[in-house]
């Protein structure tokens, strides 16, 4: 679904979502490339009283204190590293929406890998098993393609009535 | 008077939907025609008493009934009429009771039209469809009643989420409702045929119209919400990955695995219980969608648990209905036995690599989004999955498929050979290799990810063109023959061609718009200009107004190219009276390259300048054209000969059809 829905349960908890007011003129760099990188890490980190939105969509106080901050340390030299580090270090991992390789993620960075990995092996033994069938089976059938079996009565009376209408 | 008729409308329906769960169920199993035809009156009467359920709800909203809790807290009088129907919807309570009105015309819809299903199989469908009614209106009387009233009622309402006035996000609910609950048609003809044991290609004719509409209608809702997103947000993002997005995306991803896989079970009566699982999935999935959304686990599992007769309920549900399913799905499956023999490279086995992809990406969609939940719940660290993650695993998923997507439909049933097919896609790689050099050269310093994304786009249209081309024998006899067979092409076969045009074309949109967005963000003065994209904004100031239930600044642009005038643009910043919150409502001209958009913000009191956001996005609008053409590529599906006279198709007496092709 949509934002819209996110913004009854946004009632409930802390902030709204009030679009538009995010990233203000006056916070914006002089120089565009130090400002281009401050976007980038920006979009990485998570406005941490909002639901899911990064700091650079977001008009909380908290995200713009934070987007202040990250342009301060990038005019003060700063890596991008750094400058992510510096952040991670005072409000933990949970500002990143990008989630760390670590053991409390290794299921969900693994997850996408190992769920692939079982349908390519599903894939591969149901077209192995296939193969067996096929090669057990006289001149090449199926060994476990039964015949059909004979229509019941009421279906007997069913298909007459189709084709009866068929003819009309 | 009008509440408590609703309220026991819908008790009603609760009863009716309890007999109509078992006795044509247990009818179907003793060989008994009367309690079998049961099922079809207790279908209409279902129906018709939600409708008046609903009709009630929707009469208070429009009379501004105060004495109803409901309506309190998401009307106001002076809320315009469209909003006080929408608001009908857009609360828990309500969205419920549109999720079993939904659910109940379809089952009416099986009762109404469905002569042509066999009896046994006819009842027990309808009898799944009660059951899973029968849940929903125990979680709604129990936990959800829309119809409570107050002992004191208040002069005026609270009035609804201003986000929530606009007529996207009106129509967005119903739409992707019609979508979720339709592939409860798909489960319950999954769980019938589980019960019976039989699963055929007329089995898969019956289910398919019913997957397609709501795969029709949930592709729909997700762009109307992503098209909301777009206008009404301000800064021209149209997907998240929010959770209530990924919600109703992942039973898109399985739906449309659906659909693939369906077409082999019909065709070449194979690929059985893979389809009868995907089915059930598909299904689980939008029971997830709805609960997730609707029940607040959302925004925190604290939450979710501090209400805990819903949430006790919706898991209790969930348990039942997926445990149950699953379970019932591991007894019988293993008795459908597949016919149909395949070669890796093939049809059927493209088809499979499309549902692996889907189902991976699907399983992988849903592992983020219930991660941080699931990491919370067992105590462990708090970790946010947002945008990167999920682009990093989707992506990677997409690419081979969409490459594959050109190869898949020319490929031989049974066995194929893949030589020939990629020999015969020589112009799609032409005019992969041509669009990703032209649009290399327009913006070198672009990320390469929009170069590869208009590539694929390019190799997926050129190569979907190629398959028809192929199929009318264009050049390989006269011209006069190939439109004879372009006109005799089924239309579910028109449904595949323009379904997978429309996939592109929205890729090269979604590519364009995602890769090379151009933003200007400044205070500005009335008659001062900024250059975004080689297009002029000049501001011309903002003036008050007032709205309906809002006052309003608007802003205007005067935009020109090269000195020539090319559009007026006014956004609009919308303050709600009666909640005193502020929307956005951009200003968008759209072109053929891409979407000019303007947002006016606050004025700073001591310039007088106001804050304005201009943007450049490109080839937004071939995002939402695709997906129409999606969509129109279903319902041209949809209508199909083989779906309107339901048995398999046969040559029909001479006269009676004459378009009559074999399919």
């Amino acid at each position: 679904m949509s934002r819209g829905v996110a913004c009854i349960l946004l009632v409930v908890a802390v902030t709204w979502l009030s679009p538009a007011l995010a990233v203000n003129p006056d916070e914006v760099l002089s120089d565009p490339a130090l400002e281009e990188r401050a976007r980038d890490i920006s979009k990485g980190l998570r406005c941490l009283v909002c639901q899911n939105q990064s700091i650079d969509d977001s008009d909380a106080d908290l995200a713009k204190d934070l987007r202040v901050l990250v342009r301060e340390r990038l005019s003060a030299g700063d890596s991008n590293d750094a400058v992510i580090q510096f952040v991670v270090a005072r409000y933990g991992d949970f500002v990143l929406l990008k989630p760390p390789f670590k053991p409390a993620t290794l299921a969900l960075w693994l997850g996408p890998v190992g769920i692939a990995g079982v349908g390519l092996l599903a894939v591969f033994f149901f077209f192995r098993r296939r193969r067996l069938e096929v090669s057990a089976g006289p001149h090449g059938a199926p060994t476990s393609a039964k015949p059909p079996e004979p229509l019941s009565d009421d279906e007997k009376r069913r298909m007459e009535d189709l084709l009866k209408d068929d003819k009309t | 008077m009008t509440a408590e008729i609703g309220h026991f409308a819908l008790i009603l329906a609760l009863m009716i939907a309890a007999v109509q769960s078992v006795v044509p169920l247990v009818g179907a199993h003793r060989d008994n025609a009367e309690w079998m035809a049961i099922a079809r009156p207790a279908a209409l009467t279902q129906f018709g008493l939600v409708a008046i359920s609903f009709g009630c709800l929707t009469q208070l909203y429009l009379s501004s009934d105060f004495s109803v809790l409901n309506v309190i807290q998401n009307s106001h009088t002076t809320k315009p009429m469209i909003y006080k129907i929408a608001g009908v919807w857009a609360n828990h309570e309500g969205s419920l009771l549109l999720w079993v009105l939904i659910l109940a015309l379809f089952g009416s819809a099986v009762a109404a039209f469905g002569a042509n299903l066999p009896p046994a199989l006819k009842a027990r469908v309808l009898s799944v469809q009660a059951m899973i009614a029968v849940g929903f209106y125990l979680f709604m009387l129990l936990t959800s009643n829309p119809f409570e009233r107050v002992e004191v009622p208040p002069i005026n309402g609270q009035d609804l989420n201003p986000l929530l006035q606009d007529f996207g996000l009106a129509i967005h609910p119903p739409m992707l409702y019609l979508g979720y609950v339709g592939f409860s048609m798909a489960f319950s003809f999954a769980i019938a045929a589980l019960i019976e044991g039989r699963v055929d290609a007329a089995w898969a004719r019956w289910v398919r119209p019913w997957t397609l509409a709501a795969w029709c209608f949930l592709t729909g809702g997700i762009v109307l919400g992503s098209w909301w997103a777009y206008y009404e947000l301000g800064w021209g993002g149209w997907w998240f990955w929010d959770p209530v997005e990924n919600a109703s995306f992942m039973p898109w991803l399985a739906g449309t695995a659906l659909l693939h896989s369906s077409t082999v079970v019909e065709k070449r009566d194979t690929l059985k219980g893979w389809t009868i699982l995907l089915a059930i999935i598909t299904f689980s999935l939008s029971l997830l969608g709805t609960f997730l959304v609707r029940s607040g686990v959302l925004t925190s599992v604290h939450t979710f648990a501090s209400d805990p007769a819903r949430g006790v309920f919706i898991l209790a549900l969930l348990i039942v209905v997926i445990g149950g399913s699953l379970a019932l799905y591991a007894w019988r499956a293993p008795s459908l036995v597949s016919t149909g023999v395949f070669q890796p490279i093939s049809r059927e086995g493209a088809l499979l690599l499309n549902n692996l992809i889907m189902a991976t990406a699907a399983a992988a969609v849903l592992l983020g989004t219930l991660y941080p939940l699931m990491l919370d719940a067992v105590g462990g660290d708090k970790v946010s999955v947002g945008p990167p993650f999920f682009n990093s695993v989707f992506i990677p998923l997409m690419l081979p498929m969409i490459a594959a997507m050109a190869i898949g439909p020319m490929l031989a049933w049974k066995r194929a050979d893949l030589k020939p097919v990629l020999a015969r896609l020589w112009a799609a790689m032409i005019a992969a290799v041509l669009a990703m050099l032209a649009v290399w050269a327009w913006a070198t310093d672009g990320p390469v990810m929009g170069v590869i994304g208009v590539g694929l786009a390019a190799w997926l249209f050129v190569g979907t063109l190629v398959e028809l081309a192929g199929r009318i024998r264009l050049f390989k006899v006269p011209a006069r023959e190939s439109l004879r067979r372009l006109a005799r092409t089924p239309r579910a076969s028109w449904g595949m061609t323009l379904g997978h045009l429309g996939l592109a074309i929205t890729i090269a949109g979604m590519s364009g718009a995602g890769a090379w967005q151009t933003e200007s963000v400044q205070a500005m003065k009335p008659g001062e200009t900024v250059t975004v994209a080689g297009y002029d904004f000049t501001f011309d100031g903002a003036k008050d107004g007032q709205g309906p239930n809002y006052s309003i600044v608007r802003g205007t642009f005067l935009v020109t190219k090269n000195g020539q005038p090319v559009a007026t643009l006014d956004p609009e910043k919308r303050v709600y009276t009666v909640t005193k919150r502020p929307t956005t409502e951009a200003a968008i001209h759209s072109t053929f390259w891409g979407d000019l958009y303007a947002v006016v913000g606050d004025k700073d009191k001591a310039t007088g300048a106001y804050v304005t956001r201009i943007y450049f996005n490109p080839l937004v609008a071939w995002m939402w054209g695709g997906v129409l053409v999606m969509v129109g590529a279903g319902i041209t599906s949809l209508t199909d000969r083989r779906h309107r006279i339901g048995a398999p198709a046969g040559r029909r007496v001479a006269g009676t059809a004459p378009e009559t092709v074999k399919t």
